[in-house]
């Protein structure tokens, strides 16, 4: 400061007469404190990470043995250059690569595939998993990951149990109905009353992520697991 | 500038200035994540260690900081401690960091925490500092939970998860929607004004006519 003596905090903060401060004291002010911040966050980043990264992955674990209706065992497959592969070339990142999960029963055989897939909801990005099964063409169960849909009303596409259940087993490509207009076929979702863009979202991400897929799934069963 | 005692600094905060209920200040999460009381504790002390760091950091470095400069240098410092916060919160209860979505990182911009800063903690000793911080994030809180409480109750008939009513409540939604979020503020404000509003003229009364302090005075 500048050497005069004067009395800190008694006053208002601009002191009348008070010398002006020269320009690189303003600036190394900044730029002291946004080095020291700088400092502390990353430290503080370096101390949670990892908790914060395992309990993703312990929530995506649990995701994909709910929606595969608990395989004994799952890989996972990365999208690369166009196909499934269970092995990236060198150098290529596996959290930046799209990835499938592939879950196995007690003797082997394949019993799906577990596909994470995102698109606008009501409010916000609404993204999901769900299980499908390549033989029948069936999706066999379904879990949102993150919406942020109306609570109370939209919301009821992850909290309400007989929507969610309408998953288990629905042939694709899934058909929306509204409530009490079901006529019993195979491709039908009861929608749920005063949530309809919301139960019409999570219906377009699964039936988009299925087209989407269905060619690599088919060539990675052809070519590979027979 | 009034003379206070430490004993008010800390008190004023919490109950005769309430930030939220009196400064009407900070009133963006208090309208937004008091749909539950869960949510309202975990933003409400989340918010109360901004303050207190913050506070803390700009009492005891007051002297470096250029007049000109004081009020980036503050939102630097509670950027700070708001991403500090945010990683912590994730890393320790990642149910609730999720359900305060976006809320966590518009701390930054609350006005109760900079006011505090540039009207008392950029001009007092740390002690005193540290006394208001308490006090108003304090008060602060309590505000938080008066929402949290009623909007919850209401809106999904529970406190805290375990059930008021019993399973023949049908829940008013409204209430843990938005607009109920202006309701109760709405409401809580209404009561707390028509309090004062009788209560004075009787202190004025009381204060002529009983001790007689006013009469000396005079």
């Amino acid at each position: 400061m500048s050497g005069e003596d004067r009395t800190i905090g008694v006053e208002s903060a601009v002191p009348a007469g008070q010398k002006e401060v020269p320009p690189w004291r303003l600036v190394s002010t900044l730029g002291t404190a946004g080095a020291l911040a700088g400092f502390l966050i990353v430290f503080v980043f370096v101390a949670t990470e990892p908790s914060i990264k395992a309990h993703k992955a312990l929530v995506l674990r649990q995701a994909i043995q709910e929606v595969l209706k608990g395989p004994a065992s799952f890989d996972t497959l990365f999208v690369y250059d166009g196909a499934l592969t269970e092995e990236l070339p060198a150098g290529q990142d596996p959290e930046s690569t799209d990835q499938i999960y592939v879950g196995f029963g007690d003797d082997g055989s394949q019993v799906g595939f577990a596909m994470v897939a995102a698109e606008p909801g009501f409010q916000d990005i609404i993204q999901l998993i769900f299980g499908y099964e390549a033989a029948s063409q069936r999706v066999i169960g379904m879990k949102v990951l993150e919406s942020l849909e109306t609570p109370g009303l939209g919301d009821k596409i992850e909290k309400d149990q007989s929507f969610v259940s309408e998953f288990d087993g629905v042939t694709s490509p899934l058909l929306g109905v509204k409530t009490g207009r079901a006529t019993g076929d195979e491709h039908e979702i009861d929608m749920i009353t005063g949530a309809t863009i919301s139960s019409r979202a999570v219906i377009k991400i699964i039936n988009n992520a299925i087209e989407r897929y269905r060619p690599l799934i088919a060539a990675h069963n052809g070519g590979g697991a027979q | 500038m009034r003379i206070t005692t430490p004993h008010q600094d800390f008190t004023r905060g919490i109950w005769r200035e309430n930030p939220v209920l009196i400064q009407m200040l900070g009133l963006c999460p208090a309208l937004a994540v008091t749909n539950t009381v869960a949510n309202s504790i975990a933003m409400g002390l989340a918010t109360f260690f901004v303050l207190i760091g913050s506070s803390l950091l700009v009492s005891l470095s007051k002297r470096f900081i250029p007049n000109e400069v004081r009020i980036s240098t503050f939102i630097l410092i509670i950027a700070t401690f708001v991403t500090i916060a945010d990683m912590s919160l994730e890393a320790v209860v990642p149910d609730i960091h999720k359900a305060l979505g976006a809320f966590i990182a518009l701390i930054v911009v609350n006005c109760m925490i900079l006011g505090r800063q540039e009207a008392f903690a950029s001009k007092r000793p740390v002690g005193r500092s540290l006394l208001d911080a308490l006090g108003t994030g304090v008060g602060f809180i309590i505000a938080m939970l008066m929402m949290g409480t009623v909007r919850e109750v209401l809106g999904n008939g529970t406190i805290l998860g375990f059930s008021v009513f019993g399973s023949n409540y049908e829940p008013w939604v409204i209430f843990i929607l938005p607009p109920g979020g202006f309701f109760t503020i709405g409401f809580i404000l209404l009561g707390l004004n028509y309090v004062q509003s009788r209560r004075k003229p009787k202190q004025l009364v009381a204060e002529l006519t009983g001790d007689g302090k006013a009469g000396r005075a005079a």
